[in-house]
């Protein structure tokens, strides 16, 4: 990554929330380089501390420690006003008061644009997000979507550098999310905007985004493109939090070489110390069910299926005890004995020592 | 349905007695000569309209104007402190606090503040300004008006801007408004339904004020409501009373009816409340 094409670099920022003694780390040391046209995703659970990390890039709260940079400068004294950068709010935040055409030229008017301009700027953008001749409509009198598209169209008409988005899609049905996913992102690619989009919907992320960051208890577990965070999860929390995987607790006793209980695997990873413990992530859909019990490298018993659309899920408990979560297009009934097959490339292998945040999840499993 | 009825009984008979009875009276007195004669006559109204009235009527309209703008100018940056000081509903108790004492004796008390051997003139004195000539004139009696009226500009005002979305406040800084253009393109639109309900309920009470004039400005200086109260009870004419009564009501009803298309018309902008 050459470093002029970085719009935004947030250096180990920390916020800390003092009220009334009470004292909340939203965020905890973050550092992350956004670059320009890039579609950058935060992702991770409620109160992991998406929102406040927005709130700082836009100016509305301000670093306890670390310094952010907007196009080389530090913008630590620049107030949200003087920034290049506009949100569209996690609850739209239009004016009630103004009609639609009025809520979309607020920012053109601030800046005390012609007239005739503003007025085909309005129109263009009302064109873009589908809501031509909507100019009169009072915004309180728009559907969840509408009212969508007119605080995206708000904040685009001032051609900001970067665009904030706070979970613009949370209040859609689920039908209509997925179609405005798409039109964001062809939105995005069209004008080329930096788009920094918080969600907490992994296949939202996964969908839209060059790059996911996916955080936990405000610091970042993993910074990467869909497929590496999906294929190549860094610690439990990531494969566990991107997409259904069994995680299983392994040995690597060599290079490429991985031991689950008695059974021994190869795979291909390597550079790990003799006999160090892993964590292994198989994700469902590259688990191979065969009928002959001991053609598999598991021998299992299929203790539940559910029928999922697509594919059917089923719950398979190993002779070890270890229950799989597997998903496959054919259905194997409840009470068979199977046999279950991995293929080398698909098995996953993470350092214990690459997570953070592993002890955590060891108490949080014994609760 | 019908054991609702029965509860609204005794208000209907409330209402009946207190309100719709009296009106009933005043409406009588006011187009006849009763209690001597009941034939109707227009000779009360042409009485009222005399000139020394309409310029008492007048005066008062203006007094009560004065004393809503001076409420409004002073209420609201009132209303904003207290709405974004932190402990806002805790300051604003010494607002409401007054309310909750009779509004003579508060009167009472800014007179032996406002006397010539009062606080405010031992304090001029002391510090060698001489004594001032502070009660007793149109001031004291504006300045009575806006201490009693106050409240009930600033309690509405307050309301609505507490109400008001914190986040559309950031989302105008985000396109660019710096505080005072957040205040005027945002804030301020936004709480006129709280500023007309403010204006509403100090313009009622002001113009009808009596007595507050009377005390302030040593009788020196009547408002509307001083004559009603004096044909009442001093000059005993009922029936001229009660005509005077109804211009102030119609005089009530017409302003009421323009804030309260004035207030749809900022509702129809979304307000709040
Ligand atoms: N103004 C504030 N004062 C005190 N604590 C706060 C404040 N804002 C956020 N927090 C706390 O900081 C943590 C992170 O909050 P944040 O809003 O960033 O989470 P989030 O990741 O956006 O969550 P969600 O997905 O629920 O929106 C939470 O525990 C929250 O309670
Ligand atoms: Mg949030």
């Amino acid at each position: 990554m050459s470093n002029q094409d970085a719009l935004i670099e947030i250096r180990d920022v920390c916020k800390l929330f003092t009220d009334d003694g009470d004292e909340k780390q939203a965020v905890d040391h973050i550092s992350l380089t956004i670059r320009r046209h890039e579609f950058v995703t935060l992702l991770g659970p409620s109160g992991c501390g998406k929102t406040t990390t927005l709130r700082m890039i836009a100016g509305f709260e301000t670093p306890t420690s670390g310094a952010i940079y907007i196009d080389g400068k530090d913008v630590s004294a620049v107030p949200p006003y003087k920034r290049k950068v506009n949100t569209v709010f996690q609850r739209y935040a239009l004016f009630p008061h103004l009609n639609v055409a009025d809520n979309i030229a607020f920012g053109l008017t601030v800046k005390k644009l012609p007239k005739d301009v503003i007025a085909q700027k309005v129109d263009a953008m009302l064109r873009m997000v589908g809501l031509q001749g909507y100019n009169k409509r009072k915004v309180t009198s728009l559907s969840g979507g509408e009212q969508q598209r007119v605080a995206i169209a708000r904040a685009l008409v001032n051609e900001p550098e970067v665009l904030l988005l706070d979970e613009p899609l949370g209040a859609l049905d689920l039908k209509k999310r997925k179609e405005m996913q798409i039109e964001l992102k062809n939105m995005q690619q069209k004008l080329g905007i930096t788009f920094v989009y918080v969600t907490h919907d992994q296949e939202e992320a996964l969908t839209m985004s060059d790059t996911v960051v996916v955080m936990r208890g405000g610091t970042i577990q993993q910074v990467g493109t869909p497929q590496d965070i999906y294929n190549e999860p860094r610690n439990r929390f990531v494969a566990d939090f991107i997409g259904e995987s069994n995680i299983i607790d392994g040995i690597m006793p060599e290079d490429e070489r991985v031991v689950i209980g008695d059974v021994s695997l190869d795979c291909v990873d390597k550079g790990f110390a003799p006999n160090e413990p892993v964590d292994v992530v198989i994700r469902p859909e590259d688990i191979y069910i065969v009928t002959q019990s001991d053609k598999g490298q598991f021998k299992g018993t299929v203790e539940s299926v559910v029928f999922k659309g697509v594919h059917y899920e089923m719950q398979v408990r190993d002779t070890a005890g270890f229950l799989w979560l597997i998903q496959d297009t054919s259905m194997f009934a409840e009470g068979m004995e199977v046999g279950l097959i991995v293929r080398p490339e698909d098995i996953h292998i993470m350092r214990k020592s690459d997570d953070p945040n592993a002890a955590v999840y060891r108490e949080e499993e014994a609760l | 349905m019908r054991k609702l009825k029965l509860f609204a009984l005794p208000y209907i008979l409330w209402m009946v007695v207190f309100t719709v009875l009296p009106m009933f009276l005043i409406v009588y007195y006011a187009f006849t000569n009763a209690p001597g004669n009941s034939a109707p006559t227009l000779e009360h109204f042409f009485k009222a309209i005399d000139p020394m009235y309409m310029k008492i009527l007048l005066r008062s309209i203006w007094i009560a104007f004065l004393c809503t703008a001076l409420c409004l100018l002073l209420g609201y940056p009132v209303a904003f402190l207290l709405a974004r000081a932190r402990n806002g509903a805790v300051w604003s108790l010494f607002f409401i606090l007054p309310m909750w004492m009779n509004f003579l004796l508060r009167t009472y008390a800014w007179m032996s503040i406002l006397e010539n051997t009062g606080i405010l003139n031992s304090l001029f004195v002391a510090m060698g300004l001489g004594q001032m000539e502070l009660l007793y004139n149109e001031n004291a009696v504006i300045l009575g008006m806006v201490y009693n009226f106050l409240p009930f500009m600033i309690l509405p005002i307050y309301t609505n801007l507490q109400k008001q979305d914190v986040s559309l406040l950031e989302a105008a800084q985000d396109l660019g408004c710096n505080g005072w253009r957040v205040f005027t393109r945002v804030t301020l639109p936004l709480s006129m339904p709280g500023v007309v309900s403010g204006i509403t309920m100090v313009f009622m009470p002001a113009v009808t004020t009596f007595a507050i004039s009377r005390l302030l400005s040593g009788g020196k200086f009547m408002l509307f409501g001083d004559i009603i109260e004096q044909q009442y009870l001093s000059t005993g004419n009922w029936n001229v009373g009660s005509m005077l009564s109804l211009i102030m009501l119609a005089i009530i009803l017409l302003s009421m009816g323009l804030m309260g298309r004035f207030g749809s018309d900022t509702k129809d902008g979304g307000g709040m409340l």
